[in-house]
């Protein structure tokens, strides 16, 4: 059985007796899942740092366009679009991607399973800096001649694919994007192939499917996801890069001119791309906000102290979603002149969504409902999470319909719909799960009192700056453009004219939320250092088996004792049970000790089926 | 680090012999005993961590997303195909008659190959082994000589949306492969220099297993391709 050289299969190729030791092993270059956890962190607040930094630039130009700003300057129409694509790329793919799964998926999805690591440690390793090149290669683009693209994150054809033609930035910082996307596509199916395979093969003993976390049901369905989704976009980008440098016509027409010069491509069809990328692009919404949604179900029900309302219904309507998110691919495509038959089936599909979104709505309400709420900072986040996720999805109702979605397609309803309902409430998601397992990964809290700050501020902020943008797209304001006034002042057009005010307000709201944002990091690096430490293993009281091992956990997580799971995750308030939570651990009273039980109604025993 | 409690432990707690549960509960079956492939759930005794399922699932989950891309480049060659009146099918170049010849042979010896390990005979294992890399570097080689011959008529990457597409699909199943001669050369080494580990024979069965499905897949990609470019339309 175990000895001391027991390890982890991915020591093997260096040395296998020896725990790394070195600064570079240990932190840099490590194996362990946690720290490629934590390293997935870093680089999603770098990243939600540039991220957040360009949005509030745009919103200053949009406010106050043609003003010299300190450093930066005047903030041109292209260095504008460059700011937004930036922007866009930046969030949904190195924060909203992976933060969530490489983060927090990679850190507590082998913990709350009972594995000491990944299934393929190594590999793991490989994601995360592969991720980090992309995100480099990313941020390149800044600096090279013609600076960042100007395309937008959808980055559609043929302006896409056309070189320096189609304007700044769409010449090598066009190249850099589609190869920074490349290599993020590799590196998050490294990361979706390990997932996989480590919930299916490392469970503990009796960590049955339909005991395991919400959480753990959330990542593995965002890992298939990502499985099946980026392979997609890697393809479309290829045949791109094809186009713009290989002379080929994927997606550009015949007799296409441009700047008055006819280009020499021929046949391809630019709505080739768009089905392309929206087959990958509409998985990634659900890419960015099913772990969010896994964490709200997990936090909700530990400080509810309630077990997770129609849990089972809860694993199906994550599936339910994941699989109707690929085929509704279409609804990002209504004005591209399909047939209205094949916009009514999208149609229909994606307003189908709503079932299982309710679902799982109505549970976190149900789950709510009754139950003694402890009004913690990751609480305040999670309940943020739901209101927010709801404010947001009533609107994809709206924009689902072709008939709605035509007038208000590309303005700023989309804007704020899309940024409610997968942007902020998945960053609420982010923040509920930093502040929540905060004192697990360093073994100290973060403050409350700032965390409460944090959150109110936040909350009330983002509500100001989206739900504006709602009227403003009603009344026909288009997204991506750079200005709505000249330089003096006076608007361009008439119609805009009465949402100034409007824009203003946005403007100002942003940027205390912003501001705000800083308070978080404040807390997020004081805690650190300074924080109060938590030294008992599990300070919220909750039941999974990250709260059973030592705080920080070890390098090998459970210290060599494999846990034995015998329930599900959310026993809270079992009547007659002495604590209001009972840990998956606590061994079941009705089960005779050492008698095999396999099979007998998913109780998961089938580790000893041998 | 400033504080102690602020680590990132990755301190390797030193494993001590442990037998789970004194009597509350029987050791559940230690991972050699999992060697008949377990039933891919539930990992028990973590204790001894080898599991030879984790390598044929993840790579059937790698084979999902290698299937996905291509999935995407045929929609993509089906709509293209469609969309103008610019299509021109090449003729299939003779060499890949030859190609699919040498990657269909490939599949075999590998067969042989990995079924000889299985029974313990690892020289003929090596040797067949070694006929594997030849023949899919033969293929590869076959395939540049293919696109020699398109060249030689004039036919490049650029020349039209079919030809496109034959480079791209070519390319892609070509860079897939050199992935898997790669696979199959540590698996050489692997064979060559014995290793003093723990399950090193389960281990390499099941990295044989694993990358046979890798082989076997590439094969059949090929065939697909080959049908798709040439008989398609």
């Amino acid at each position: 059985m175990a000895d001391a050289a027991t390890v982890h299969e991915g020591h093997e190729a260096v040395h296998r007796h020896e725990p790394p030791k070195s600064f570079i092993r240990k932190y840099i270059f490590s194996i362990d899942h946690k720290v490629i956890g934590i390293q997935y962190i870093m680089l999603a607040l770098a990243a939600v740092m540039i991220g957040m930094a360009l949005s509030v630039l745009m919103r200053m130009n949009l406010t106050w366009p043609g003003t010299e700003w300190p450093i930066i300057g005047v903030i041109k129409p292209e260095t504008y679009l460059a700011f937004l694509t930036i922007h866009g790329t930046m969030m949904v793919f190195f924060v909203l991607t992976t933060a969530p799964q490489g983060g927090f998926g990679n850190y507590f999805l082998p913990i709350q399973i009972g594995a000491d690591d990944m299934a393929f440690p190594v590999l793991n390793m490989l994601s995360f800096w592969v991720t980090l090149v992309g995100f480099v290669v990313l941020v390149a683009a800044f600096f090279v001649s013609g600076g960042a693209p100007i395309g937008g994150w959808t980055a559609y054809p043929t302006l896409s694919a056309l070189g320096e033609a189609a304007g700044p930035g769409q010449g090598t910082g066009m190249n850099l994007w589609i190869i920074s996307i490349a290599i993020f596509c590799v590196g998050s199916l490294l990361g979706a192939l390990n997932f996989i395979t480590t919930l299916l093969n490392l469970r503990t003993k009796g960590m049955s499917l339909m005991r395991m976390p919400l959480t753990c049901w959330a990542w593995f369905t965002t890992a298939v996801l990502a499985l099946l989704a980026f392979p997609v976009l890697l393809a479309a980008g290829v045949l791109l890069y094809l186009d713009r440098n290989a002379g080929t016509s994927f997606f550009i027409p015949a007799g296409l001119s441009v700047t008055g010069k006819i280009q020499d491509h021929a046949g391809g069809s630019p709505i080739l791309w768009q089905h392309l990328f929206w087959f990958f692009g509409h998985p990634e919404v659900y890419i960015a906000i099913l772990p969010g949604m896994g964490l709200t179900s997990h936090i909700l029900s530990t400080f509810a102290r309630k077990p997770v309302f129609g849990y089972r219904a809860m694993v199906f309507a994550i599936f339910a979603i994941g699989l109707l998110g690929f085929f509704v691919w279409g609804h990002h495509m209504f004005i591209s002149g399909m047939s209205p038959y094949s916009a009514m089936a999208f149609s229909i599909l994606t307003l189908s969504i709503g079932v299982p979104s309710a679902v799982k709505t109505f549970n976190w309400l149900g789950t709510l409902w009754g139950g003694k709420i402890r009004f913690t900072t990751p609480m305040l986040f999670a309940l943020g999470f739901v209101s927010l996720f709801v404010a947001g999805g009533i609107t994809g109702l709206v924009l689902g319909q072709t008939s709605l979605d035509l007038p208000m397609h590309d303005t700023y309803f989309v804007l704020g719909h899309f940024h409610l309902v997968m942007g902020v409430a998945a960053i609420f998601g982010m923040f509920a799960g930093i502040y929540f397992w905060f004192p697990k990964m360093f073994g100290r809290f973060m403050s409350e009192r700032i965390g409460r700050i944090h959150f109110w501020i936040t909350f009330i902020g983002v509500y100001c700056i989206f739900i504006p943008m709602h009227i403003m797209g009603i009344v026909g304001m288009p997204r991506r453009y750079a200005q709505f006034a000249e330089n003096n002042g006076v608007q361009i057009y008439g119609f805009l004219e009465s949402l100034h005010p409007l824009v203003l307000f946005v403007t100002v709201a942003a940027i205390i939320t912003a501001l705000t944002q800083l308070l978080f990091f404040f807390n997020f690096f004081w805690s650190l250092f300074k924080g109060k430490k938590t030294t008992e293993k599990n300070p919220w009281e909750a039941t999974t088996l990250e709260w059973t091992t030592e705080t920080p956990p070890p390098h090998d997580n459970f210290a060599g004792i494999p846990p034995v799971v015998y329930r599900g995750a959310y026993e809270y308030s079992v009547p007659g049970a002495p604590n209001d939570f009972v840990m998956q651990t606590e061994p079941d009273p009705s089960e005779e000790p050492g008698v095999t039980k396999a099979g007998s109604g998913g109780n998961g025993h089938d580790g000893h089926k041998h | 680090m400033v504080t102690g409690t602020m680590v990132i432990s990755t301190d390797r707690v030193v494993k001590t012999k442990i037998v789970p549960g004194g009597g509350e509960r029987p050791a559940g079956p230690n991972g050699s005993s999992r060697g008949d492939g377990g039933k891919g759930r539930g990992g028990d005794d973590a204790t001894e961590r080898f599991s030879p399922s984790k390598y044929r699932i993840g790579m059937w989950v790698a084979l999902a997303a290698v299937a996905m891309m291509f999935t995407a480049l045929t929609s993509a060659y089906i709509v293209r195909a469609n969309t103008s009146n610019d299509w021109h099918p090449l003729a299939a170049p003779s060499l890949l008659w030859v190609s699919t010849a040498l990657i269909v042979l490939s599949s075999v010896t590998f067969e042989i190959a990995r079924r000889a390990l299985m029974n313990g005979r690892s020289a003929v294992y090596n040797r067949w082994l070694v006929a594997t890399v030849l023949l899919g570097l033969a293929f590869l080689a076959t395939q540049l000589l293919a696109w020699r011959q398109l060249v030689a008529q004039g036919i490049y990457l650029s020349s039209n949306p079919h030809s496109s597409f034959f480079y791209v699909l070519t390319g892609a199943h070509a860079v897939h492969l050199l992935g898997g001669i790669l696979a199959l050369d540590y698996l050489l080494l692997r064979s060559r220099r014995k290793r003093r580990e723990r399950n090193a024979a389960l281990k390499e069965q099941a990295a044989v297993h694993a990358i046979s499905l890798y082989w076997h897949f590439m094969d059949g990609l090929w065939i697909y391709l080959f049908l798709l470019l040439f008989l398609w339309r």
